[in-house]
């Protein structure tokens, strides 16, 4: 292959992004509003965990230099993550939750629609099994920003904070390197510049018909690209990992 | 005692396969009709128990009381010739 290590690398942000958004979301695991809310948030948490350790398995093969899935995922430091900014950004409220969730979702389905086009089989595959996935994650928290921004002035007020917050992240999603831009070339990763305008059409539409607004300003935080990111990523790969560096053959 | 803000109570039913009858399975908590879809689906559909999902909200069952087992039920108890027992059925006949 061309371009291995362009290759690991890619697989990585697509894994990274789907443990780290997955493992926040299983910090709800019982707090959510409602017990019914709370198996919804770890449904998804479990299918994006899911993805990440079936993306984590290709990368540790493309990489080639026998490492698994689970030293992938348990001895990495935060300057070798490639998670999105967004997906690490905290629960806070119920509303900034399922505000994260709704622009990673609609992300996630633009991204594996056109990742199930890709040249690479495996990621083919993996993109089409997780497309279903993401659909229906969609489908719960497009629900859930419908009724929060149509709901009462607070669950309104407390989604239009959420968005305030959150939207300064989303840029980073779109970002590409030089390799990825080789890789999208050859066919094998998706030209992010492509989906970005549909992501931004389909989200706006959202928000205008529950009368949120997108904030005015215009700067957006970068650096995933680079393995760059807030402080907030170190503490909790400090907590996801705490167990297996301490018990390295803990088996269950 | 808080005031409940869970929504209100939708039964579910679940079909395991197509052409099968949906069964009831339990109740979910939901604001209204869509979230009582989707927290069906999450609540008892996460092992691959269904091809479709009907919820109904609860009020709108009509159920007969636990005093009725009599005047409703127990006249059912002597009438054997309700139940086909007395027919000789073919041998090969599995579905009867």
């Amino acid at each position: 292959m061309a371009n291995n290590a362009a290759l690991f690398n890619y697989i990585l942000r697509l894994a990274d992004t789907n443990l780290i958004l997955g493992h926040r979301l299983s910090e709800w695991s019982g707090h959510a509003p409602y017990l019914e809310e709370d198996i919804a948030l770890t449904n998804v948490a479990l299918d994006l965990i899911g993805q990440a350790n079936s993306l984590l398995i290709y990368a540790a093969k493309v990489e080639g230099k026998g490492r698994t899935e689970d030293d992938l995922a348990y001895m990495r430091n935060e300057r070798e993550y490639y998670n999105s900014l967004l997906s690490e950004q905290p629960n806070g409220d119920f509303a900034q939750t399922i505000v994260r969730q709704f622009l990673a979702d609609n992300f996630d389905v633009l991204l594996y629609e056109s990742l199930s086009k890709s040249t690479d089989e495996t990621l083919a595959a993996l993109a089409a099994k997780g497309l279903k996935e993401a659909t229906y994650h969609l489908r719960h928290s497009k629900a859930w920003v419908e009724r929060l921004g149509d709901g009462t002035e607070e669950s309104h007020t407390r989604t239009q904070n959420a968005l305030n917050q959150l939207w300064r992240f989303t840029g980073d999603m779109f970002a590409m390197n030089q390799d990825d831009k080789e890789l999208a070339k050859a066919g094998i990763a998706v030209d992010l510049g492509k989906i970005q305008s549909t992501w931004l059409k389909n989200v706006e539409q959202l928000f205008v018909k529950v009368k949120l607004s997108i904030p005015a300003e215009a700067w957006q935080q970068s650096g995933s690209r680079e393995a760059k990111h807030s402080e907030l990523l170190g503490f909790l790969l400090a907590e996801m990992q705490h167990l297996h560096r301490t018990y390295p053959e803990a088996k269950w | 005692m808080s005031k409940d803000t869970q929504g209100i109570l939708w039964e579910v039913f679940v079909q395991s396969k197509p052409g099968q009858p949906h069964r009831h399975c339990g109740s979910v908590h939901a604001h209204d009709r869509e979230l009582a879809l989707q927290n069906a689906r999450d609540v008892y559909t996460r092992r691959n128990e269904g091809t479709n999902l009907w919820v109904v909200p609860s009020n709108y069952i009509v159920s007969s009381s636990p005093e009725d087992i009599g005047p409703f039920f127990e006249p059912a108890n002597d009438k054997i010739y309700r139940h086909p027992t007395f027919y000789i059925i073919p041998e090969g006949i599995t579905h009867m």
